[in-house]
């Protein structure tokens, strides 16, 4: 089965959410209901998981993601190809990313 | 980025209950807005309710922006929880802009209510924009009757009824809250399963027992119409003890860790401690309960919520008590624990933060009587020897609940 994550498109954070920072840690607030397919959860990102989701801005593409953090970190383009992917595809089944149009 | 091979998790879903995000060290946890002292209904025992339709008072509640400014200023602070309260909160007209705002700041929404106001489009927001808590409402009767004699209020049960349907068509998850009073003591089995059953609760209501007198001390006549309602310590000690088992486990457990007198230090609570309440004008309490005026930060000219947070809150909390009264009784009483007493209550009864409340010290006794922690006519702070009089009633109690099977 294919990746529902497409390299050359943009995705952005859902309007359907609340993000907050508490004490230094990120935490995702879904807003509506059937937006992290549970209520009365809430979610938070390891480190990896951070450093993607601040860069998902609905401007740039995965693809350039990608580019800016094998650019930054020191991991290999594949490992960190299969971190952006691995999260973007369990943020995109929550509803908590949206894929922009065009 | 990882170097292990086994996938690692990016992102953690969590029960906000459960969730890890409580352990921080935040100035503020959780924060109650007070939005209105009026309410629809004239319950004979409520403690702050002013008419609805009192224009004087509504002029000088907090305006809308203000109630945004203060949500602002709590999120701020790391604040999780919002809870609106009243008198009756649905009554404000800015409570969906409220609720929703508050939403949007990632704050979890708890709300007390009558319910007579839910209306079906107040309970689709809820169902689009769910508070993340159970919504709360307060239940005084079982049927029109018995319910209207305690609102004072005609039609008020079916207001209530069409409310909880609006919630119940919209699968808004509520709970019932109930307190001892005539109409409900005399049904009271039948009252807690009823309840139970209407919101689909896994356990009975909760009861309010200890009925509080006016809180702004605005009505000695008000105030006689509580004191009449209020249980005789030896029916609240029946009441309590009702459902016997788990009365007694639960005694044990608290009374085991609870007990002991409390010493001078003035408050034995965490109030304003990681939470604070904002009444109707904009006064920011300690506590929902404690509106004396020396304890009291006037967020509404000042604000600055970390200002009482960080300064004022805390050296209430250093305070001694110097009532002589209070200093050779409850300061000293090793039953403290079990009772009601507090610098709010005593503020609510005497007008003072520091007066013995006779009404809550006969009730704590009688309990304690009832328990065997204590003789006929003997007094808490009489006791010298209570740590191993606590000693010989816990190994009483546990070879007590041994043997009806309660614990192991």
């Amino acid at each position: 089965m294919g990746s529902l994550i497409n390299l050359g498109k943009k995705y952005s954070l859902s309007p359907n959410l609340v993000v907050r920072e508490i004490e230094g840690e990120v935490i995702i607030i879904p807003l509506t209901s059937g937006v992290g397919d549970m209520e009365e959860a809430l979610f938070t990102l390891n480190p990896t998981g951070l450093a993607i989701w601040q860069r998902l801005d609905g401007k740039k593409s995965v693809r350039e993601i990608i580019q800016e953090l094998v650019n930054e970190y020191d991991a290999s383009r594949e490992e960190i190809e299969e971190d952006v992917v691995g999260l973007l595809e369990e943020l995109y089944q929550r509803k908590l990313i949206v894929e922009e149009e065009g | 980025m990882k170097s292990d091979t086994k996938k690692p998790v990016y992102l953690r879903r969590q029960r906000w209950e459960e969730s890890s995000i409580w352990q921080k060290k935040v100035l503020l946890v959780e924060a109650t807005g007070e939005l209105t002292e009026r309410c629809n209904f004239n319950c004979l025992h409520c403690y702050i309710n002013q008419p609805a339709r009192d224009q004087r008072i509504k002029q000088k509640e907090l305006t809308t922006a203000e109630w945004l400014d203060f949500l602002r200023e709590v999120v701020e602070l790391g604040c999780l929880t919002v809870r609106f309260t009243g008198g009756e909160p649905l009554l404000r007209e800015d409570f969906a802009e409220l609720y929703t705002f508050s939403r949007r700041l990632g704050l979890k929404v708890g709300l007390s209510t009558n319910g007579s106001l839910i209306t079906s489009r107040l309970a689709r927001l809820w169902a689009k924009i769910p508070p993340l808590e159970k919504i709360e409402i307060t239940l005084y009767g079982l049927d029109a009757n018995s319910y209207e004699k305690i609102t004072r209020v005609k039609g008020s049960w079916e207001a209530v009824q069409q409310g909880i349907a609006y919630l119940k068509e919209n699968r808004i998850p509520f709970i019932i809250k109930g307190a001892m009073l005539p109409p409900i003591i005399e049904r009271l089995k039948e009252f807690k399963r009823k309840a139970q059953q209407l919101a689909s609760m896994d356990f009975p209501p909760a009861m309010v027992f200890a009925l509080d007198l006016r809180a702004r001390r605005d009505s000695p006549e008000k105030n006689q119409e509580i004191v009449n309602l209020r249980l005789s310590p030896q029916e609240y000690t029946r009441l309590m003890a009702q459902e016997e088992e788990l009365y007694y486990q639960t005694m044990n457990e608290f009374c085991s860790k609870f007990l002991g007198p409390p010493g001078t230090k003035l408050f034995t609570c965490e109030a304003g401690r990681e939470a604070v309440a904002l009444d109707a004008y904009g006064q920011l309490q300690p506590c929902l309960l404690l509106r004396h005026p020396k304890t009291i930060y006037p967020w509404r000219t000042k604000r600055n919520l970390g200002q009482a947070l960080k300064q004022l809150f805390p050296s209430l909390l250093q305070r001694e008590a110097t009532n002589p009264a209070y200093l050779a009784r409850c300061a000293r009483c090793f039953l403290a624990g079990l009772c009601e007493q507090c610098p709010a209550r005593s503020w609510m009864e005497h007008g003072s933060l520091d007066t013995p409340i006779d009404y809550y010290c006969r009730v704590t006794h009688e309990q304690a009587r009832s328990l065997g922690l204590i003789k006929d006519k003997e007094k808490g702070w009489m006791v010298k020897d209570w740590p191993e009089r606590l000693k010989r009633w816990q190994q009483a109690m546990a070879t007590k609940l041994k043997k009806k099977g309660i614990i192991e």
